[in-house]
């Protein structure tokens, strides 16, 4: 594992954070949370706070809350959740205890994604360790009446699942296609109990902020983006690996830390982000300016921009779940288009059909993933027009 | 019960039977176990039959139909049966940069297959895999359940060979 930078999460002492919330009204834990203005490190960077307040306060007639932990880390480019479900699986697991204790939740489960296997015997051995130390389990840390407990779930290779209502779905055995809101996972998730479906990183920070207040967390980052993030940095630079930086940090100093000096451009957020080009590497990594859920895939100067499109449209292709239209039949054209493209065989005319199709999917598909998978293109047609119209035949 | 076979059929498919029954025991009857159940019985088997399909839609009190949808929408599921061993190489951007189409080729010589292909001795089945996460050291590939990074086509011959000394996987 190639962590780059020291991690304030390295820094946290276990259980204090729990203990902080537990001797505190499960409301007060929410608004907590609420204050220090965390957002879905996912990548979608819903608030947090609101989330758990919405599920608190939905109707649960039998009882019944869950806390949903999404390690389905598909996003191409993003590893930052390998890296903590390896390294620090007990600051996930208190994370999701304090959100079980805020919304009154007695049921866990982590979807971990079917390629990381491989960490499921570790985060069970973690998990072993907790009960018999009295952190999960039945009147946990003394507290009684407070029962929770988490199961590991292992996905089975599919990207759409990492879309919280698709993951539901597979939690309950079925395929991975997103549900129609209404309702939203915190009104009807998890077999139609109220469910929050938080990232693992999200919950990584859940004790940090528990332990060291809201105004701790608020202090760090920009006003719309607090606290700390995690970076998933990939591609043409000399040090690859996970990078810890506040929100607000520029592109150019992650390129700086990481070796990327003579990037051409960078991919922030994946094979659903944008390409940004080095005139804006003076742009932050926020929801203000340039949003990621952690991947940084750097682009040397002899990168084809072209083929880049290429690998995600084709990787678009093969994971669109084929449930709604814009979806399943934009990315194929979308995809011929990127190749027509390459050939010079696109005229200028079809270039601006294939923008109005990617701003049609954008509009039109039901979920993320279809809304996100047309970014990359049309940035690309917007910020580096000349370097791929010049292979448009006049 | 199965109601669903034959009782011909249902007798020569029995030790199937049993050993559904044992996953179902293990993870309860009920539709949300659906995919551990699958997942299980893949790794003991090596495929997912369409009786499998049947018995286990019969004892989750889906339709055989629902159970063969979610087999086959997801990518390590699959109908088809897969080599003793699976090798999995990441087609995605980070690892296609590193030179993931290197490692595929030398992949390709080493077993005499396609990507798709199982070997005829049934060892090894071939298969890309989107982004698996290791793009701080690529290429990588998913050797059976482990990720293996910085993988070269030099490594190739090695993977295999431990691979073939590791036996069936767990």
């Amino acid at each position: 594992m190639t962590i780059r930078t020291p991690l304030t999460l390295a820094t946290v002492h276990l259980d204090i954070g729990l203990r902080a919330a537990l001797g505190q009204a499960p409301a007060e834990v929410v608004e907590e949370v609420a204050r220090s203005g965390i957002r879905g490190r996912g990548g979608a960077g819903f608030r947090t706070g609101l989330k758990w307040r919405l599920a608190s306060e939905a109707p649960a007639p039998d009882g019944r809350r869950h806390v949903v932990c999404n390690a389905d880390e598909g996003e191409p480019g993003t590893f930052k959740d390998r890296a903590l479900l390896s390294e620090m699986p007990d600051l996930v697991f208190e994370g999701m205890t304090i959100a079980a204790w805020a919304i009154g939740a007695t049921s866990g489960v982590v979807y971990l994604r079917g390629e990381y296997v491989y960490l499921r015997q570790g985060l069970e051995d973690c998990l072993a360790r907790r009960r018999a130390g009295g952190l999960l389990g039945n009147d946990i840390l003394g507290m009684p009446g407070f029962n929770f407990d988490i199961d590991i779930r292992l996905g089975s290779g599919a990207y759409v699942c990492g879309e919280e209502t698709a993951l539901l779905e597979s939690l309950e055995g079925r395929r991975g296609e997103p549900r129609n809101r209404f309702p939203y996972p915190v009104v009807r998730g998890l077999d139609q109990a109220p469910t929050i479906v938080n990232n693992v990183e999200t919950f990584a920070w859940v004790p940090a902020i528990l332990a060291r207040g809201a105004a701790w967390f608020v202090g760090i980052g920009t006003p719309g983006s607090t606290g700390p993030k995690l970076l998933s940095v990939s591609g043409d630079v000399a040090r690859p690996g996970v990078y810890e930086f506040p929100f607000g940090v520029t592109i150019h100093e992650v390129l700086k830390a990481s070796g990327g000096d003579d990037a051409h451009a960078v991919v922030a957020g994946g094979a659903c982000g944008v390409c940004v080009p080095a005139s804006d590497f003076t742009r932050t990594i926020s929801y203000e300016e340039v949003s990621t859920g952690g991947a940084i895939i750097v682009l040397g100067p002899d990168r084809d921009l072209l083929d880049v499109a290429e690998n995600f449209l084709e990787f678009f292709v093969d994971e669109s779940c084929g449930q709604c239209t814009p979806c399943r039949l934009g990315n194929p054209v979308l995809l011929e288009g990127v190749r027509s493209l390459k050939r010079g065989e696109c005229t200028a005319v079809r270039l601006r059909e294939l923008q109005q199709l990617g701003r049609t999917m954008q509009d039109a598909s039901k979920c993320g993933l279809g809304q996100t998978s047309p970014n990359f293109f049309l940035s690309l047609v917007d910020q580096f027009g000349p370097e791929i119209l010049d292979r448009v035949p006049v | 019960m199965l109601q669903i076979l034959p009782a011909t059929v249902a007798e020569e498919g029995a030790e199937l039977v049993a050993a559904i029954d044992a996953l179902v025991a293990r993870h309860g009857a009920k539709r949300g176990a659906l995919l551990p159940i699958l997942q299980d019985l893949l790794a003991e088997r090596g495929e997912i039959s369409h009786l499998a399909m049947q018995v286990v839609a019969d004892r989750l009190g889906a339709a055989p139909s629902e159970v063969q949808g979610v087999v086959t929408f997801y990518s390590f599921l699959g109908v088809d049966r897969r080599g003793r061993h699976v090798i999995r190489l990441c087609r995605t951007l980070s690892c296609v940069m590193a030179g993931a189409r290197d490692v595929a080729a030398a992949l390709e010589v080493e077993l005499g297959i396609p990507f798709g292909g199982t070997t005829p001795d049934g060892a090894f089945t071939l298969e890309w895999a989107n982004c698996i996460g290791m793009c701080s050291t690529p290429p990588a590939l998913l050797a059976d359940a482990k990720a293996l990074g910085g993988v070269t086509p030099a490594h190739v011959r090695e993977v295999i060979r431990a691979l073939r000394a590791a036996g069936v996987p767990a």
